[in-house]
């Protein structure tokens, strides 16, 4: 186990760059979760990582050695790929034992390794087959088999879950993490999905264009995004945003499209008339008389809560609640937002403005 | 499909005729046969005709103007006696064994070459299938020409350099004669091996490799136990028709030595044209044809049971 440090890294592929100066601390035994849309550049960082991409500038270190220019087999990582890359011609066995039989090892240590490493996984009564004989998630529990029997300094993801259906998804998710728990090996995670990055990280490093946005807790990136772009991405459904004015004389407020009148708990300083964007979690909504008129458009009940999709202000917002309403479409219904709980972006630069 | 003879609408006086020809019109299979008839005609006309003619000319006397007898198997009792088909048969295997192997290796080589990112790479992939779009007699007369016992470039310029006093009898020599024509069927058949390997390697999924590099693999290893077991398949393929076509070939042997000097270039197939056609002894000709089979029989079994069938390509549980 290792902590991992990657200080101001660039990567740029010919003249195009990709990278624009990352740092991202990672201690002993962290999972973190490296999520952000397609293009950000978070598999291109964990491939440099890994050491199968070159790094531009900057430094990657792991433990207290930098790695730039140290071969992938010599960091001490193990990586597990979206498509899982198992050799179709190896049975399982032979796939994790692969790189334990490459360093040498005798044939017992290997058989060792393999059934420990096939025992956490319950693998072992598929130690025979071919991977063309497996299920999805057989072969995925395969892939982290071949990590876990290296016993690693840091385990690399590559979005292992995109593969497999919903079910599957939830129950992989949550063994990786038990995984994590009892190996407490430091982890670095990729992912575009922020279900999955919510759920199973200690720290979120959410990227964007190829810088990161920001970085921490998952529920300090839901409850106070730096700014719209982290605000919009975690959280599902996502954060409704309404543009509009500022309203700091007298009580604090926000004006919203067509005038729509919105609470505020306190607005920042001098800031009446402001253009900014107000952003409300759906499940911060509430129905309460002196709220905004809304008129609902479509009604999606899931069983555990419904979700309302309404014109507020002439724009679509959706709510959530766990209360179980009646409502039709065409319905007006007033939406209260929660004044302390709701989020102020300033409009040109998409900064969070309220504490 | 719906029966008709259980529809009551059928069931009228004149119900059998009617049922037999109405199964035959509604018979799946019945349509699956007429599907299969042009493909069917095609095979019998020009493969399973010709062949069968060819084995039953063998068994016969017959000449070139003559009709002839059935004889049994004494054209195979005369060949068997006969050094000259010995000789041809020992030279088709050796023109086959070392042409076969060489191209594989050639192929292999170049196709891993082609397989890396190298500058000009589609450029360089269309140039290797040169020697194969080439005509197999233009180039054959190329390589005539190329080892003409007078006017060879070879011996010309080995000359130039000082390091022959006289031009090499290329075509002339018994050994030199064998080597030129394996040289020359190599030329042409490594473009088909490389490009067909090729295809096969870029099925390999790089990731596969990457998951290599980070479990240590060297690129020997990587090689060693990636790579070539997933090409298997298809270089039994590859190599099945390679060694098909080296057995079989005429025209290259035709153009470049007629199977000279002193028969030691002759391989079954030019022997056989040379009797039957040449010297007019179709029976004979024949023979020497059919004596082929067992030895193309013996390769194509020896692909499909040694190196076809593996078990990892398998997609069902049947172990």
């Amino acid at each position: 186990m290792s902590s991992v440090q990657i200080r101001d890294v660039r990567k740029s592929f010919g003249s195009f760059e990709v990278l624009h100066g990352v740092s991202i601390p990672i201690e002993d035994g962290e999972f973190v979760v490296l999520v952000g849309p397609s293009g950000c550049g978070k598999s291109t960082l964990l491939r440099m990582l890994a050491g199968l991409e070159n790094i531009t500038s900057g430094t990657i270190s792991i433990g207290d050695r930098v790695v730039n220019n140290v071969q992938p087999k010599e960091r001490d990582i193990a990586m597990v790929f979206q498509n899982y890359a198992l050799y179709p011609h190896m049975t399982v066995a032979d796939n994790m034992g692969f790189s334990l039989k490459l360093r040498g090892a005798k044939q017992d240590e290997i058989s060792t390794g393999v059934k420990r490493a096939a025992e956490i996984l319950a693998l072992t009564p598929l130690l025979d087959r071919y991977p063309r004989q497996l299920s999805g998630g057989q072969r995925q529990r395969v892939a982290m088999g071949r990590a876990i029997v290296r016993d690693p300094q840091v385990f690399l993801f590559d979005e292992p879950l995109s593969n497999l259906d919903a079910k599957l998804r939830v129950a992989m998710r949550t063994e990786i993490k038990e995984l994590h728990q009892r190996l407490k090996t430091t982890t670095v995670y990729v992912t575009h999905d922020q279900i999955e990055a919510m759920t199973m990280a200690d720290k979120i490093v959410v990227m964007h264009d190829g810088i990161v946005e920001q970085m921490g807790t998952p529920l300090e990136l839901y409850d106070t995004p730096a700014n719209q772009f982290v605000a919009g991405f975690i959280g599902s459904p996502a954060m409704n945003f309404l543009k509009g004015k500022v309203k700091s004389n007298g009580s604090a407020g926000f004006e919203g499209p067509n005038g729509v009148k919105l609470p505020l708990k306190s607005a920042p300083a001098n800031s009446e008339g402001q253009p900014a964007v107000y952003g409300v979690r759906p499940e911060h909504f509430t129905i309460a008389d002196d709220g905004a008129e809304a008129e609902i458009v479509v009604v999606e009940p899931t069983g555990s809560e419904t979700q309302v999709f309404a014109k507020l202000g002439g724009e679509q917002v959706v709510a959530v609640f766990r209360e179980r309403h009646q409502f039709n479409p065409g319905d007006k219904i007033r939406l209260k937002p929660d004044p302390s709980l709701v989020h102020l972006f300033d409009e040109a630069t998409g900064k969070r403005l309220n504490g | 499909m719906a029966d008709i003879v259980l529809t009551p609408t059928k069931a009228k006086p004149q119900l059998r005729e009617a049922t037999a020809w109405d199964q035959v019109k509604h018979n799946r299979n019945w349509l699956g046969f007429w599907f299969m008839v042009p493909a069917m005609g095609f095979l019998i006309f020009f493969l399973a005709y010709p062949l069968g003619l060819g084995i039953w000319l063998s068994l016969t006397d017959t000449k070139i103007g003559r009709v002839g007898q059935f004889i049994g198997i004494e054209n195979y009792e005369w060949l068997w006696d006969d050094a000259i088909f010995w000789l041809s048969v020992t030279n088709t295997l050796l023109y086959t064994f070392v042409a076969s192997a060489i191209k594989f290796g050639i192929g292999l080589y170049l196709a891993l070459l082609l397989n890396e990112n190298l500058p000009f790479k589609a450029m360089l992939r269309a140039a290797v299938l040169i020697p194969f779009i080439v005509p197999t007699v233009l180039s054959a007369l190329a390589f005539w020409w190329i080892f003409d016992s007078q006017f060879s470039i070879i011996s010309w310029s080995l000359k130039h350099l000082g390091i022959i006093d006289y031009n090499i009898n290329f075509l002339g020599d018994t050994t030199w004669a064998r080597i030129c024509v394996i040289f020359a069927n190599i030329w042409r058949g490594v473009p088909f091996v490389a490009i067909t390997l090729l295809a096969g390697l870029q099925t390999v999924s790089p990731s596969l490799y990457e998951a290599a590099t980070l479990d240590g693999a060297t690129r020997w290893q990587m090689f060693r136990h990636i790579t070539y077991p997933l090409l298997t398949p298809i270089i039994a393929v590859v190599m099945t028709f390679s060694v098909l076509f080296t057995f079989t070939d005429f025209q290259l042997i035709w153009a470049m030595t007629r199977g000279g000097p002193v028969n030691s270039t002759h391989l079954m197939a030019t022997l056989s044209y040379q009797r039957a056609i040449i010297a007019g002894q179709l029976g004979e000709g024949a023979a020497i044809s059919s004596a082929m089979i067992p030895f193309l029989l013996a390769a194509i079994m020896v692909s499909w049971f040694g190196l076809q069938r593996r078990k990892w390509q398998q997609g069902e549980n049947n172990d």
